[in-house]
């Protein structure tokens, strides 16, 4: 319990140990945790942003999506309205096409009604004359009275 | 332990109070204390070789853990060894941070090396009072050493040479950081001018003089009171063994009691050692107006 150079040498192994902690020891250490205190705090900050990022992008994505439907809806639209004017344009063709055809119809059966009364007419004419002519026998000359006949045959 | 025919309780004690003392003997010559007397009489110019060796041992062995930590430390993932070394890190830096305002990048390895050290040599008190003692006496008789006078205290802090010797260097630390920081006239204005003006100076250097001495006395006092009081508590139950067969069995559940509850006072002491060097440097880094 004695007092002596023991304290001396105490003091000197003392600041030594001190000096070789603050030199080697505790800068590497402390470096390494402020390290990692940053590399959380990045970390942290990456996340926050990556939640951000995806949230604009799910928003982003939401737009797109209406954006698509509307334009779609607007597309079918379109194309019932033009399919609505092809049917209306058909209807209209036919229609058309079948007046046409019913005019065609009508002339060539008005020509054939003609052409026909024509050749009664004609036939009537000869018939009569001939009736005429066996009935009369003479004093008939077709030339002579040909036009009488054949203003009576207009008649019919 | 004294010689096996003079076995008394007082001889046991003093035995194992005496430190493994190498000097210069008056009548001997430079030769280890062959008794405490022995020891007194080398005067100042003796050395107490257990207390050097162990407190050495065990701040080297402190020193080299922590650097082979530092090494290899990284700021991923940290292993056990690490994890361990950053728990005591951190709890010593946030003492730190916590009471000392100024800004000095030796105060936290200081309270760093004294937490640490401090804790270890009080730890060496844990040992079963008898077993190093006695296998040093066994190893030294080999030698051809008389047994008897084969002194060796492994608790460091048991010892004020050590505990004096932190706290005078913690001492000399606030002195040159009260001068640094303030200047000598700042330094000796602190010492004298307060708290009583420049007119009652005498009674203003008695105050703040025995203010700034008792840190250090208190200092070492308080580490080395406490572990010499608990070791001597070791030493007084040790006593118990060797009588009656109920006795040694108290004596051993006595034992594990008092070093259960001297854990805390291992971990309390070193703590406050180190608390109040930081306090003490955080005050000598103030300014006073």
């Amino acid at each position: 319990m004695n007092i002596n150079l023991t304290l001396v040498l105490q003091m000197i192994a003392f600041a030594a140990f001190v000096w070789f902690c603050m030199k080697f020891v505790w800068p590497p250490i402390v470096n390494a945790l402020a390290e990692r205190k940053t590399k959380i705090a990045e970390g942290l900050a990456a996340a926050e942003r990556g939640h951000k990022e995806q949230e604009l992008g799910a928003r982003r994505a939401t737009e797109r999506i209406k954006e698509a439907k509307s334009k779609a809806a607007d597309i079918v639209s379109q194309a019932q309205k033009r399919a609505t004017e092809i049917i209306d344009e058909a209807k209209q063709d036919a229609r058309e096409e079948g007046a046409r055809l019913v005019h065609a119809a009508q002339a060539e059966i008005d020509q054939e009604v003609n052409r026909a009364r024509e050749e009664l007419r004609e036939k009537v004419a000869v018939l009569a004359v001939a009736a005429a002519e066996k009935i009369l026998e003479k004093e008939i000359d077709p030339a002579a009275h040909g036009a009488i006949v054949d203003s009576f045959a207009k008649q019919i | 332990m004294a010689s096996s025919e003079t076995l008394t309780s007082q001889g046991y004690i003093k035995h194992h109070l005496t430190n493994l003392t190498f000097g210069n003997h008056p009548e001997h010559g430079l030769t280890f204390a062959s008794s405490a007397e022995e020891a007194a009489e080398m005067g100042f110019w003796a050395v107490h070789v257990d207390t050097m060796f162990f407190s050495i041992l065990l701040g080297g062995l402190f020193l080299w853990f922590f650097k082979k930590v530092a090494d290899k430390a990284t700021a991923g993932e940290p292993g056990g060894a690490q994890n361990f070394v950053e728990w005591i890190v951190d709890f010593v830096e946030d003492n730190v941070r916590g009471s000392f305002s100024g800004k000095n990048s030796l105060v936290a390895p200081l309270a760093l090396t004294i937490f640490v050290w401090v804790f270890l040599m009080n730890l060496m008190d844990l040992f079963p009072v008898d077993l190093i003692p006695y296998s040093f006496q066994a190893l030294a008789s080999l030698f051809g050493a008389d047994p008897h006078h084969v002194f060796l205290k492994i608790v460091p802090t048991t010892d004020p040479n050590a505990t004096f010797g932190m706290s005078l260097t913690v001492f000399f630390l606030v002195v040159y950081y009260s001068i640094k920081m303030k200047g000598v006239g700042g330094f000796l204005g602190e010492l004298t001018l307060q708290p009583f003006g420049k007119w009652g100076l005498p009674a203003n250097l008695m105050l703040e003089g025995i203010n700034l001495l008792s840190k250090p006395v208190s200092l070492a006092l308080r580490l080395f009171g406490n572990l010499y009081a608990g070791e001597m508590i070791f030493i007084l139950i040790a006593l118990m063994y060797g009588h009656a067969i109920v006795m040694s069995i108290g004596g051993g559940l006595l034992q594990i009691g008092w070093a259960i509850f001297h854990i805390l006072v291992i971990t309390l002491q070193a703590f406050i050692f180190m608390v109040l060097t930081i306090v003490y440097l955080d005050m000598a880094h103030q300014q006073h107006h």
